[in-house]
């Protein structure tokens, strides 16, 4: 057992001990609230940047499975109460310790993360550091900011996906660095996807021949992509846009809205959106930090945060055929009670497709 | 949705005594919807036979009637009172059958009387075995073969073509009274015709016995709108075989990995929604421990003996809720009242461990088996909380009141221990904890015994520990884990093999909150689990308050000799502590 900190930016240190790689890092701190999921966060590219805590205790319980996740992790550390190094599930491979230390990512262990949950709700996320030893000067930490989030995972290649089945339509998907499971779901419903990354410009986009056009989920800070922000809004009108998490921000942005950044985000699989349309509130996965402030935006707000009040999705119709939620209908093996929001998506795309035809 | 102002007078029906399989729980839901209801301004008519009831108090209902709970009672009850509506379903099944039998009959629809919550429909199809099943095929919900017998005949011939061992469960009764399991047609023949004769409506339940599968049960929560949530996931420590009454069960399931956990959630979500549930249920699940392959066990769409334990392991007030949803509210209409900030509609998490214990009256009774199989014999439960596993499972077993601080308990005979593995009783606990002191591997116990390694290998943990102690001696180091471990100093003294913890040694617990959601919301309802963290949240609000502090010691589990008269005096007590102003 090594020894090792979690040193917060307003001065707080908690002890602990080491697990996964040995190296020090710094990033911003963040909690998720789900108590399973553990691989799922650690690959998901939304956590650029940040040291993720678990406030669920035990994680790792189930090891690791490997076909589950992408091969890739992508937090910069992980904090947890306990690892438990004697998993059990029938499709188990190995434990978390090992998974930790081939990903190079280091984990902290034996910390009281609900007190670090309760600094981080009262003060607001904040950066912290994984280390063998209390730094004497915190102004690194203090300054320590996410820079170029979504340059830094979203890959420059593009790729054309098929169809699960029959194509019944073409929709061209801007990667914001997340969108894996958006194409696997716009797949299922029976679309071709070309994934673009979000650098690509809007003639490249059309140049794909898309019947839609869809905006992925990203890390970091949205006001930075002032590129795509410009492409989005030339692509706005030329066929019906959805986006998701970034996407939906950097829509809102593209169409005179503005974004800002929550005091400690929303993170987790229990997070209660209402339909402003209708009656019904999903519960939903989420892992973002910024949000669209809805008075400043030319749209109808049709989704809200039942917790606190922020805007989940908003609706440019009939002026422009453009939608966006900020929470994720369908990620991996979570919750997927929203996931009729690609079926209506896709069906959309479809009658303009054939309205566009006739 | 508003409140349906229709509702001005609701007759609500209790649990009636304490029995097995039915205990405090219904009288802690039971009062919670009279108070829900005596809030909104409604005229609550309660009946109950038993007095030593929370709810059968003047102050949670305006007409109290001590009376026997069957169909002619309840009958005379309502002409006199002429309620507008029948609340049922917190109760237990006690209050359920009669509401229905009622329904049934055509009575309640002459009296003008509604049933509030989920429909007589919809209950007729989660309870009938035929039609729950004709409903699971619909929605794609695989069920454990099975078929049902009114006879004997078709019993054999039932368990002859789905195949030995099968499982008997008669339908409609209490804690699965009655039930048992046969391995051919010599034990079919007793075990079918018990359940036969004890079923009200001599039916039973012929079904493939899938022994060795793990238990995990879902509470769910769905509205009127169709807006449904997974309050909490249990997992039982005890595989498929054992009640889960009788069953140590732990929350949240901890050995499911995300693809079976949303699978099950899932499914607990389609199953309401296709019941048309109005308000609490639970969903009991089989699960393949080697792979994906599942059955739904059961659905009781009610506030069962588990919702108790899963409003407490989560904070979420599932009668309290039920009773909102039955005047008429929508989930996103509720408060969330441990936060006081966010709404119902959420499904919580936790940031710890629960674990329930069952409490058994063999004690009392030294003849008595003390096998457990499908028919439940606890008589109370005892729940803990802590921060690991190790922890929760031991101060479990402290709060159970069966002399022990530790898992160590010495065998009640010589049979090797090996051999009493295979027992299937309320010792297996110490039996498997003994064994793995023994040096059997947990690959041998998890054969025998079914229990999955995770838990085992947890186990393991406390015997290696017990271990070391007893090498290593009591260090400032060793006490640290002994406490984490949930150990009391006297144990580890003891284990140690010295007088006493020196008192410079010595930590004290700190405590955490309670709070439905991980601490991502500040939580406004102190309600508190010890840990041995250096920050404790107690300290913080006590500090802020000038209030002189009375404790009240409550009375532990439900047994023979102490039903909930305690739970009613302690509760009293509070009350008036609260109104002199402590």
């Amino acid at each position: 057992m090594k020894k090792a900190y979690l040193v917060l930016a307003n001065g707080k240190v908690f002890e602990g001990w080491r697990f996964g790689a040995e190296a020090s890092v710094t990033g911003e701190l963040v909690f998720t609230t789900g108590v399973v999921g553990y691989l799922e966060n650690l690959t998901d590219p939304n956590y650029y940047g940040q040291i993720v805590l678990q406030t669920f205790p035990l994680i790792g319980n189930y090891g690791v499975i490997e076909e589950d996740i992408p091969d890739k992790a992508q937090v910069a550390g992980f904090v947890v109460r306990e690892w438990c190094d004697t998993p059990s599930n029938f499709r188990c491979q190995y434990d978390l310790d090992k998974y930790l230390k081939d990903q190079g990512i280091p984990g902290i262990y034996g910390i009281d993360t609900r007190e670090v949950t309760r600094t981080i709700r009262e003060n607001g996320v904040m950066a912290a550091m994984i280390c063998d030893e209390v730094p004497a000067d915190l102004s690194a930490l203090t300054a320590y900011e996410i820079k170029d989030a979504a340059a830094a995972v979203t890959p420059d290649e593009s790729a054309v996906l098929p169809a699960a089945g029959e194509e019944l339509c073409r929709v061209t998907l801007l990667n914001f660095g997340s969108s894996a499971h958006i194409a696997d779901a716009l797949m299922a419903k029976g679309a071709t996807v070309t994934i673009l990354p979000y650098t690509a410009s809007a003639a490249d986009v059309l140049a794909t021949d898309p019947d839609g056009i869809v905006l992925s989920e990203g890390p970091g800070n949205p006001n930075e992509l002032t590129n795509a922000i410009e492409t989005v809004k030339a692509l706005v009108g030329k066929a019906p846009i959805f986006g998701v998490g970034m996407g939906h921000q950097i829509l809102a942005l593209a169409m005179g809205g503005k974004c800002e950044k929550l005091h400690h985000g929303h993170r987790g699989g229990n997070q209660p959106v209402k339909d402003l349309t209708g009656t019904r509130t999903y519960m939903t996965t989420q892992n973002h930090g910024y949000t669209v402030l809805a008075d400043s935006v030319n749209a109808t707000e049709i989704y809200r945060n039942v917790n606190d009040g922020s805007c989940e999705g908003l609706c440019y119709y009939p002026a422009t055929p453009a939608q966006s939620v900020q929470f994720t209908p369908v990620y991996g093996n979570g919750p997927h009670d929203t996931s009729f929001l690609y079926t209506n998506y896709i069906e959309t795309v479809i009658k303009s497709k054939k309205a566009g035809e006739c | 949705m508003p409140r349906d102002n229709a509702i001005q007078k609701v007759l609500v029906i209790g649990s009636g005594p304490i029995v097995i399989g039915q205990a405090a729980e219904f009288d802690y839901a039971g009062a919670q919807a009279c108070r829900v209801l005596k809030k909104a301004g409604v005229n609550v008519v309660l009946v109950n036979s038993n007095p030593a009831t929370i709810m059968t108090d003047k102050a949670l209902a305006d007409e109290i009637y001590l009376e026997p709970l069957n169909v002619d009672t309840i009958k005379r009850i309502i002409e006199k009172e002429r309620p507008d509506s029948i609340l049922a379903g917190l109760g237990g099944q006690t209050g359920l059958t009669i509401a229905m039998q009622l329904a049934k009959d055509g009575y309640l629809e002459k009296m003008g009387v509604r049933l509030l919550g989920t429909d007589a429909d919809s209950i007729t199809r989660a309870e009938d075995r035929e039609l729950f099943k004709e409903a699971m095929e619909e929605i794609g919900q695989p069920l454990i073969p099975s078929d049902i017998a009114e006879d004997m005949d078709t019993a054999i011939a039932v368990a002859e073509r789905i195949g030995y061992p099968v499982i008997i469960r008669p339908a409609f009764t209490l804690g699965g009274a009655g039930g048992g399991v046969a391995y051919n047609e010599e034990e079919l023949r007793v075990v079918a015709r018990t359940g036969l004769d004890l079923s009200p409506i001599t039916q039973i339940l012929v079904e493939k016995y899938i022994y060795g599968w793990k238990e995990i049960e879902f509470e769910a929560m769905r509205d009127a709108a169709g807006n449904a949530i997974v309050i909490c996931s249990m997992e039982n420590f005890d595989p498929v075989g054992i009640h889960t009454g009788d069953s140590i069960v732990v929350a949240p399931a901890f050995t499911l990995s995300p693809r079976e956990f949303e699978m099950l959630r899932a499914a607990s979500l389609s199953i309401v929604d296709a019941l048309g549930i109005v308000g609490g249920c639970n969903c009991q699940f089989a699960l393949n421990p080697e792979s994906f392959e599942y059955a739904v066990i059961e659905v009781n769409p009610r506030v069962s003996r588990s919702s108790a334990l899963a409003s407490k392991a989560t904070g979420y007030p599932i009668a309290k809720v039920t009773t909102q949803i039955a005047l008429g509210y929508t989930l996103d209409e509720i408060k969330n009242e441990v936060t006081g900030t966010t709404f119902a509609c959420f499904e919580p998490t936790v940031d710890y461990c629960v674990v329930k214990f069952p409490k058994w009256p063999f004690d009392k009774f030294g003849g008595k088996s003390r096998k457990l199989g499908t028919q439940m014999k606890a008589t109370g439960v005892v729940m803990a909380i802590a921060p690991s596993f190790e922890m929760a499972i031991m101060k479990a077993v402290r709060g159970a009141e069966i002399s022990l601080d530790t898992l160590n308990k010495a065998p009640m005979n010589d049979t090797p221990v090996e051999e009493r593995l295979h027992n299937l009783d309320d010792l297996r606990l110490f039996t498997v904890f003994e064994a793995i002191k023994k040096g059997v591997s947990l690959d041998t116990i998890n054969k025998i015994t079914r229990i999955d390694k995770w838990f085992l290998s947890k186990l393991k943990k406390l015997a290696d520990y017990e271990a070391k102690l007893a090498a290593e001696g009591l260090t400032e180091e060793n006490y640290l884990i002994g406490k984490n471990f949930g150990y009391p100093d006297k144990a580890l003294a003891r284990l140690a093999c010295v007088k006493e913890v020196p008192a410079s040694m010595h930590r004290a617990a700190s405590y955490k909150m309670v709070d439905t959601c991980g601490a991502e919301f500040a939580a406004a309802t102190p309600y508190f689990y010890s840990s041995y963290d250096e920050a404790c949240e107690a300290r913080e609000i006590l500090s802020t308050s000038k209030k002189e502090r009375v404790i009240v010691l409550g009375s532990g589990p439900i047994r023979i000799g102490q039903g909930i008269e305690f739970d009613y005096s302690s509760v009293h007590c509070v009350w008036t502590l609260q109104e002199l102003g402590y």
